[in-house]
């Protein structure tokens, strides 16, 4: 089993990801450079936070073009598991790899700060080892993290059990007070139709040790290593 | 390269008004010539003014900085280099260095305050150290309060608001920590707010760089941005003071990409792991000028530099104006030859433009040519070491306020008819959401401060600390603290004295997390050093660091002087901030500021000996309490004692090592009553606690005073009988057990006396959302 973690220009929080799965999951774990087209083999994916190209034009707009993100876009049409956290979920956005948009925050400012989200299905390899209604603490950092989608879209995640995560209270209700970026109905995390792809705004990187202040967020990486696991040889 | 041309440079004609243009007196242009034997060409002039400016030759503040301490065993590099380097452990060093983007931050808020953030962080990459957290000293006139101004008030919002989110949209993008720092507001910095920015860096101990030029013959390689017209003299208006119009220097203020930033240090520490960098330094203040003669002059060699090669954003530049541009992220290195290309590649792979501009030459000059023309050829040494030095009248210095209270202040105190007590529970609530003591959720919520994952403790704590990922040898992680601090108040009433304080808070901060504070930073921030008077708070904040790092041991290792704090004739306050940093063996044992959870005891450490009461009534003068409350500013700050201090910071430090404590807070801004306040609030937990006052004074002195050397320590009941030995074995402190914390009651006695009975929840509201409020307050003009 291998884990790639794509590095673009301006990404900064691949260390931070590449440092959960080597050192915390004990899985290995490689660099993926945004202009080569090769995978080298990985068997998930993993989109890290930052701000790929500066975030000039929109976020993540220019990171789609890239050549990585072609066999990105093939690897998850052949069911990889791919995830996005924070830019790499506005990246899978704008790559298509995902319903939806991340807009400015409501209050037009970046914020960094910890947050509760409310796991909403365990129905995914990124959420098998979390209870559907399981409040985690993770912390978010971002200035776009307002999720938007149209109507159609929205009944259609909400449907098919596509709503990975929503901000909560710390005991999990969902209000408009827990929503710190205006984001529709709560929208903290979504998979595509496949399952096997899940962009998140909040950072389980950032919360994958005690030490940092909450370890809830490591729930999800061990998933993927279970999934992998139980999928060995694919 | 080119022949050396035999024809010198072309003369330019020498005016009075070209002179004042560059801020060159007549004394100083006698030793141009003397040092070039011949009248200078135009570029040359402008490259002395900007190399002879106070902002890059410290030449008021150098002879009085040589009194501070500057070595210890862990200091690895002291001042002189990019950034000062202490020793870590295991293998570790930290680079790290505050510095001050006043002058731009007041023309253009938010480019002034980016730009100061990714000055700083070149320093710090410059030496292949990793930036790894960054803090920010801001200081901002009134953004609330009757009587002032409505068009000021608008006028320093803007300044607030742009600041604040030029320090995020750097540090952010690049991918720094950033751990808070300070936010404080008083109507000296109206028409000059401070943005001081601090960077610290890991490297590892054996991959240090330095900007030294060697070898003869090997290329010389300009990385990153292109050059444009930006910034041009800006170092030179970092050296005056500002007058009407100075808006219009907007032009001069830099514009910062951390985009690019962030590829230039991906490129920079890539390229420095070949092996085939010799030498490095960033473009800062007087950009190309700077870094050109510097590591030329630091190896004893020369540079040859031809500008036609340099990669240019504007066509038609002079050899003038490119010299002196300060165009941000760039970087020039000096490589081995035969290895460039290595080089090249690396920055090759990052998109940036990187080209050899130049060669390393035996003479120890700076030669520039344009077109092929020799444009400056100069003496290394004259531009650097050889800077005029001013040894400038200081004057004496005098109380600037009156040492007693009046008598308005001592009636609202009832200080004759002491059955006449105020509700001091209204007075908390005033304090608590007064501008210097109220959350700054609102600024630090703005910046990213978990990146690259060591944030053990971020804004809003005594001190921000951080663990360092490979360290401990498979044992507990390693952890560093840092914290800044500085009091121009207090600086103002007693320049020693203050600069004292700070030094003393900002370690005391350190200590409160169980580190020991092992370094420090400094930016001084002071008027127009031409005044006697100013000059004579310089040297005296200059004396108070010296005998404060001695005594505390950190000696600094770098630091800025930020002079010509002036507008239309009007002062700051004098404002050295000092930036302490600390090294925690376990952190996992690191204590935070916060009261945790209800049912421990709630102890008071601080020094055995009170002062006197007619010392005491001096003191609360200079205390916020008699700024917000009183409206008046009047004495001394309060009396300190560094070998008392020493010993209170070695105590904590064992008393955290020894896992006895729950948490500790340093008592400051607002007093005791304050603190406990502010204990509450993280995970509103109450206190109950009763202090003792053996003086006849008004119940405000034992909430309200600031006295320095103070902590509230918590920690289990059981544990009270270990704290007491343990602090018992030094000399100078008492241990005074005060209460405990409670479900949600704050409550606080005097004597027998209940003073103030509140809740957490009230008193958290007021804390938490006055910022906001003032800042979203519709200022109608």
């Amino acid at each position: 089993m291998k884990f790639g973690v794509l590095v673009f220009p301006g990404s900064n929080c691949d260390h931070d990801t590449f440092n959960v799965v080597a050192e915390i999951a004990h899985q290995p774990v490689t660099f993926l450079w945004h202009d080569s087209p090769s995978l080298e083999n990985c068997d998930a994916i993993l989109v890290p936070g930052g701000f790929a190209y500066g975030d000039y034009l929109r976020t993540g707009a220019l990171a789609r073009f890239s050549p990585v993100m072609q066999s990105v876009r093939k690897f998850a049409d052949d069911g990889g598991l791919v995830l996005g956290i924070c830019n790499g979920f506005q990246i899978l956005c704008e790559a298509g790899l995902l319903p939806g948009a991340l807009m400015r925050n409501a209050g037009l400012k970046y914020i960094c700060k910890q947050v509760h989200i409310r796991t909403e299905t365990a129905d995914s390899p990124f959420t098998s080892t979390l209870r559907k209604g399981q409040v985690l603490q993770v912390p978010i950092g971002h200035m776009d993290g307002n999720y938007f989608c149209d109507q159609s879209t929205l009944d259609t995640l909400q449907r098919n059990d596509r709503v990975a995560f929503r901000y909560s209270t710390p005991t999990g209700e969902i209000t408009p007070e827990a929503n710190p970026n205006g984001s529709l109905s709560n929208i903290a995390g979504i998979l595509n139709e496949g399952r096997n792809v899940l962009g998140m705004m909040p950072h389980p990187d950032r919360s994958s040790e005690r030490i940092l202040g909450s370890a809830d967020g490591f729930a999800i990486f061990a998933s993927m290593v279970a999934a992998l696991t139980g999928a060995a040889g694919r | 390269m080119k022949p050396v041309a035999a024809v010198a440079p072309e003369p330019t004609t020498v005016t009075p008004e070209l002179l004042a243009q560059h801020s060159i007196t007549a004394e100083e242009y006698a030793r141009i010539e003397e040092a070039l034997g011949r009248t200078p060409s135009l570029t040359e002039l402008g490259i002395y003014s900007v190399m002879w400016s106070e902002h890059c030759s410290y030449k008021s503040s150098r002879v009085h900085l040589k009194r501070l301490p500057t070595k210890s065993d862990r200091v690895v590099q002291g001042p002189g280099e990019n950034a000062g380097i202490i020793d870590v452990g295991d293998g570790w060093a930290c680079a790290f260095k505050i510095e001050s983007h006043n002058h731009p931050s007041y023309i253009e808020p938010f480019q002034g305050a980016t730009t100061g953030v990714g000055g700083i962080l070149r320093d710090i990459f410059t030496m292949n150290a990793r930036p790894f957290a960054v803090m920010d000293s801001l200081r901002f006139g009134p953004i609330a309060g009757e009587g002032i101004p409505q068009e000021l008030l608008h006028k320093n919002h803007t300044i607030v608001e742009g600041v604040v989110s030029g320090v995020a949209s750097y540090g952010n993008c690049f991918g720094v920590p950033n751990l808070g720092g300070e936010t404080k507001f008083e109507e000296c910095y109206s028409g000059n707010p401070l943005v001081n920015a601090f960077a610290l860096g890991l490297v590892r101990r054996d991959e240090i760089f330095y900007a030294k030029a060697t070898g003869i013959g090997n290329p010389v390689i300009y990385v990153g941005a292109k050059t444009g017209r930006d910034g041009i003299h800006g170092a030179t208006m970092a050296s005056e003071e500002f007058k009407e119009g100075s808006e219009q220097k907007r032009p001069n203020v830099q514009v910062g990409d951390p985009f690019m930033e962030k590829l230039l240090l991906e490129g920079c520490i890539e390229a420095m792991a070949t092996g085939a960098v010799l030498g490095i330094q960033d473009m800062g203040a007087a950009g190309l000028t700077c870094s050109t003669c510097e590591m030329g002059a630091r190896g004893g060699v020369g540079l040859d530099v031809e500008l036609d090669l340099v990669p240019q954003r504007e066509t038609g530049m002079s050899a003038y104006e490119t010299m002196l541009s300060e165009s941000q992220e760039r970087m020039l290195l000096v490589a081995e030859k035969g290895r460039e290309n290595e080089v090249l590649e690396v920055f090759k792979k990052w998109g940036l433009d990187a080209v050899i501009v130049g060669t390393v030459i035996a003479e120890p000059r700076l030669r520039i040519r344009h077109h092929g023309v020799l444009v400056a050829d100069i003496p290394n040494q004259s531009l650097t070491d050889d800077a005029p030095l001013y040894h400038r009248p200081v004057g004496e210095w005098k109380a600037p306020v009156q040492m007693e209270p009046t008598r308005s202040a001592l009636d609202k105190l009832g200080y004759e008819d002491r059955v006449q007590q105020r509700n001091y529970a209204d007075d908390l609530r005033l304090l608590l959401g007064a501008e210097n003591i109220c959350s700054k959720r609102w600024v630090h919520e703005q910046y990213d401060s978990m990146v690259q994952t060591n944030t053990v403790q971020g804004p809003g704590c005594e001190a921000g600390v951080m663990r360092i990922k490979d360290s401990g040898n498979g044992g507990p992680q390693r952890g560093l603290a840092m914290a800044l601090d500085g009091n121009g108040r207090w600086c103002y009433l007693d320049p020693k004295l203050g600069a004292e304080h700070a030094v003393a808070e900002a370690a005391r901060k350190v200590a409160c997390t169980g580190a020991t504070p092992v370094a420090a930073t400094n930016c001084l921030n002071f008027g127009n050093p031409e005044k006697p008077e100013i000059m004579a708070q310089l040297s005296a904040a200059i004396d108070g660091i010296a005998e404060a790092c001695i005594a505390l041991g950190t000696p600094v290792t770098g630091g800025n002087v930020s002079l010509y704090n002036e507008t239309r004739g009007e002062g700051i306050y004098p404002t050295p901030v000092l930036g302490i940093v600390g090294i925690i063996d376990d952190v996992t044992t690191a204590l935070p500021s916060a009261f945790q959870a209800p049912g421990h005891a709630v102890l008071l450490i601080s020094p055995e000996k009170i002062g006197t009461i007619e010392e005491r009534l001096r003191e609360f003068g200079s205390s916020e309490y008699a700024k917000q409350v009183l409206g008046e500013l009047w004495g001394v700050p309060p009396s300190l004692d560094l070998a008392v201090e020493a010993s209170l910071q070695k105590a904590l430090s064992q008393l955290a090592a020894a896992k006895l404590l729950h948490s500790a807070r340093d008592i400051s801004d607002g007093g005791i009553a304050v603190a406990l306040a502010e204990g509450c609030f993280e995970h509103n937990v109450g206190v109950s606690v009763k202090l003792l006052e053996g003086a006849d004074l008004p119940h405000a002195w034992p909430l309200f005073q600031e006295s320095a050397s103070q902590v509230i320590v918590t920690c289990d009941e059981s544990a009270v009988g270990k704290v007491r030995a343990l602090v018992a074995a030094f000399d100078g402190l008492r241990v005074d057990h005060l209460g405990e914390t409670v479900a949600d009651q704050f409550e606080i006695a005097v004597n027998r006396h209940p003073v103030i009975r509140d809740n957490v929840t009230g008193l958290k509201n007021r804390w938490a959302h006055a910022l906001e409020g003032a800042l979203r307050e519709v200022v109608t003009a």
